[in-house]
Order: C-alpha cells, then structure tokens, then sequence
C-alpha cells in the first residue's frame, strides 16, 4: 500500500514536472519567434506542416460531407424535410465535425511529423550541437513549428469545411436531386457569423495550441533511441487526439451550454 | 570577470581553462570526484583515459551543456557553471566543438551547414558568407562536395564537413571529441593535419579528447590522463611515457588489464555459474 502510494506520488510529481518544463518551453519558444531571417524558416514550417496536409484534409473532408449529407437526406426525406440538408450539414461542420476532424488528422499528419523529426534531431545531437554553437534550438527548431501550427490549423480547419460543405452538396443535391435553392438558402439562413463560424475557428486555434505543443514537446524530450521516438510519436498522436476530443467537449458546453 | 585570466593578445601564456575541485554524477554513478586541470592558451591539449571515465562529458561542462554538482570551470574567466543564459550563448560564439556523431544538420547542404554559424552570429553580406564557406571547405578537401547533402557523404567526409563548420566563425577554442575514432589512415592523417595546422596558424586553444595513444601524443603539447572522476597523470607526451606509476603505465602501453580492470564489476565467474544453475 505504501509502496502503491509512493510510485503514485512519484509519477505525479514526474508528470507536474513535465509540465512546468513544457510550459517553460512553450512560453520560450513562442516569445522567440519575431526575429530577423526568421521568416524563412516559418515559410518552409508553414509548407511542410500545412500545405502537406492538403491532401487528407481535402479528401476526409469530401467524404465526410458526402456522408452526411445522404444519412441527412435519407432521414430527413421520410419527414419530406430535404431542404434541411444544407443548413444540418453546414452547423454540424461549422460547430463541431470541422475542428475536430481537422484536429485528428492534424495530430495524425503534422503532429507526429514534427514529433519524429525533432527526436531524430535530438538523436543525431543535432540539437545539441546548436546549442553548443550559440544558437538556441527553442528559437530556430521549436519556434516556427509552433507558429506554423498555429496559423495553418485554423486555415486547414475552414478548407476542410469548405469541402465537405461542397461534398455534401455533390451527394444532395446533384445525385439525390434535393432542391438547390433550399439547399443553399436553408444553410444561408441559419449559419451566424459568430455563433458558428466564429466559435467553431476558436476552437480550431485551441486545438492546433494544443496539438503543435504536445508534438513539439514530446520530440524535444524523446529517449533519443529509436524505440523512444516510436514511442513519442504514439504518445503524440493519441495524447493529441484525446485532447482534442475532451476540449471539444469542454469547449461545446462553455460556448454552446445554455441548457436550461 | 573576462580579463582574469589577463586575455591579452601575444600573452601565449597562463590557462585558457582552469577547473577547480570539479564534482558531477550521473544517479547514483559519480562521474568527477575532485577534478581539477588548467588548459594551456593556445596550446594542443590531449585528454586521455579509458572509455566511460567522462570525457565527453568534461567536454560538455566546459560548454556550459551539463552543470556540475560542485566546484568552479573557468573559461576565459567566465564561470560557465554560474553564468546566465545569454551570456553562455555568448561564450559559446568563441567556442567549436566536433563531436564524436558529426551531428551535421540534415536538412542543409554541405554550403549551408558551413555557412550556419555565420549567418546565425554574423550579418555578413552574402559575397562573404560565400568566400569564407569556400575557404573553410576548402581546407578541408571537400570544396567540391558543397552541394552534397549529409546522407550522401561517407563518415569521414562528415566529420571534415564538421570541421570546417566547428572553425567557421574562428574560435578561440576547439574542442574535439574523439576526431580520430572510425577514420580510416588517410583521413586520420588530414584530421591530425588540419588540427596541428589551425593551432599553428591561429593559435586556437585546442582540445583532444581521445583514447587513440599515438595520435593524441604526436600533437599534443599537454597531456591529461583521468580515470576514477580525477587526474591520475598530467605533463608532456614524453613525460607521461616514461611515468613510473602502474595505472599510466597500463593505458600508455595499452595493456588490456591492470589496475583498470578488464571486467566490468561482476561476481566470480565461477560462483555466478555454479550458482545460477543451482538456482
């Protein structure tokens, strides 16, 4: 029982550490971005994390559209409620599917990259030797990750929503034949600027917040063998996603949770 | 603090380094229990000793990478243990080291890598940038590779491209770890070459790091031998060979046990089989 207690203590203690020197680091690393000649490296993070993940999100975003819709329709076909399609598909994007869906496959694409190719340069001591020149890693390496993160999230989240809107319209209307004028006036009429879009980009830069700093995190503080990057590029992708899904939830009931 | 250590120009003279009653341990493991040496300015110093008695290590206190548990490592006048943050990234402008992996960065080019430290430190205009790689790259051998990337160069020829990045902002110290490990005879030569060559003409304060003998011997001025966390031999190459005592005696002469013992500590050979079986 003691001896239960005592590892219990340990790990907590280990993990409030982990988390005080992830903090730091975070703080740091953001601080340190506005330099001169950084621009570069922000542009080339910008391509590999966000122009890279073009291809996933335009893809799950169609076919996620593309199901919805035809579950909507097929539903809402039995009440002869069809024109509602648009406007259900485009809250449930917009308020929910959009940011979480692009924060999974942000997590899965950009988070284990950037996971797994600061590891490899912490193995390498590559990192080190950065640090041994003068140069701090947290500015050159961490940095324009973290920033890139940030800016392309919010815009990967609102092309996937684009898609997927433009998915379900393919489905609904050009294949089932819903009407297209209902289709777009319904959506039209419900989506509020910053009831639903507003809201839902809020919760598509908390998420890349989180994302890019447990990416970056666990990279900087792998094993540096083999099997420890492995296993930080795991952790990342399921811590990750396990965050995303409890902060959605929180941030759903804060945002939307006026239930009386 | 700087001029402690009377940093002037011409004065070839007094230490560079000075490491007092140094203590450091890895867990339960005590790595330096007392060390204490001074590295001559301008001078090849050699720092010899079985592998696993911390010498890379040392390497990383002295570059303010690794804080000792006790005692005080002057560099340049500058306590590297105490000193803030930007101010070792400071120090370290005048520092190069080589490690033993030629941890190159891999996604720059053999130019790039060359030219990082300059473009990080320095707001040279591009021309510059581009002579001085040239040149450093050239006193290497490899002007030719400067387009190569790291995963298309062998060891040897990474270790060079090293080189020529550890001395491209011209360091007032050099650390070497390990520089003759996994070299083949022809490029061990350059390497010993380009080290005698660069303390000659630029009076860099060198370190070597090695258990290569022979090598270290032929260039260094000074040589250091530590084992159990201390300094158990210190003084020229030739002095060092003609040492009397049993434990410097065994690793100059390389004999494979003596007072360093061959076997890592284990129980009696015959009692761990016997036993294990019984067991």
């Amino acid at each position: 029982m003691i001896d239960f207690l005592q590892r219990l203590g340990a790990r907590t203690l280990e993990r409030m550490s982990n988390l005080g020197r992830a903090s730091i680091m975070w703080a740091t690393a953001l601080w340190g971005l506005p330099r001169r000649g950084d621009y570069a490296l922000l542009i080339r993070q910008i391509y590999s994390i966000g122009v890279l993940s073009l291809v996933i999100i335009v893809l799950s975003g169609f076919s996620i559209g593309a199901v919805i819709a035809l579950q909507f329709y097929t539903q809402l076909a039995r009440f002869g409620a069809e024109d509602a399609v648009g406007l259900g598909l485009a809250l449930v994007l917009l308020r929910e599917l959009g940011p979480v869906v692009t924060g999974l496959l942000f997590a899965g694409r950009a988070g284990s990259a950037i996971t797994a190719e600061i590891g490899l340069m912490k193995s390498t001591e590559q990192l080190s030797i950065m640090e041994m020149m003068g140069v701090d890693p947290l500015r050159r390496i961490v940095a324009p990750r973290l920033w890139a993160g940030l800016l392309c999230m919010p815009l990967l989240t609102a092309i996937f929503n684009v898609v997927a809107i433009y998915g379900g319209m393919v489905v609904a209307v050009e294949w089932l034949g819903a009407d297209p004028g209902g289709f777009w006036s319904g959506m039209q009429d419900a989506v509020e600027l910053w009831e639903d879009l507003g809201k839902g980009t809020i919760k598509s830069v908390v998420f890349a917040l989180v994302i890019t700093w447990i990416a970056v995190f666990q990279g900087y503080d792998t094993v540096p063998t083999a099997e420890g990057i492995g296993r930080a590029t795991t952790r990342t992708v399921v811590m990750s996603s396990v965050m995303v899904l409890a902060l959605d939830f929180i941030l759903t009931l804060g945002m939307y949770g006026d239930f009386e | 603090m700087r001029t402690l250590t009377g940093h002037q120009d011409g004065m070839a003279d007094g230490a560079y380094i000075e490491i007092r009653d140094l203590y450091f341990s890895r867990g339960e493991r005590k790595i330096f229990d007392g060390l204490s040496m001074d590295i001559p300015r301008g001078r090849i110093t050699g720092i010899m000793g079985p592998s696993g008695t911390g010498k890379t290590t040392l390497l990383r206190i002295i570059g303010g990478q690794l804080r000792p548990d006790a005692g005080q490592v002057l560099v340049d006048g500058v306590d590297v243990a105490r000193v803030g943050r930007d101010e070792l990234f400071e120090l370290r402008k005048h520092i190069g080291m080589l490690f033993q992996s030629s941890a190159l960065f891999t996604d720059l080019t053999v130019f790039e890598n060359v030219a990082f430290p300059l473009r990080e430190h320095t707001s040279l205009p591009e021309d510059s940038i581009r002579d001085l790689v040239l040149m450093k790259l050239n006193a290497v051998g490899l002007r030719g590779a400067r387009d190569l990337y790291p995963s298309e160069l062998s060891g040897g020829m990474a270790r060079r491209v090293a080189f020529a990045r550890a001395i491209a902002l011209d360091p007032d110290l050099l650390m070497y770890d390990e520089p003759f490990t996994g070299q083949d005879p022809i490029a061990m030569g350059v390497v010993l070459t380009l080290i005698k060559n660069l303390n000659v003409a630029l009076k860099t304060t060198s370190i070597v790091v090695s258990h290569d003998i022979h090598e270290t011997s032929s260039i260094a001025d000074k040589l250091y031998v530590i084992a159990d966390g201390k300094v158990i031999g210190a003084g020229t190459p030739a002095a060092l060979r003609a040492d009397g005592s049993e434990l410097i005696r065994q690793f100059m002469h390389g004999r494979p046990d003596g007072p360093v013992p061959f076997h890592y500590p284990a129980v009696d050979l015959e009692s761990e089989l016997v036993g294990g079986r019984a067991a």
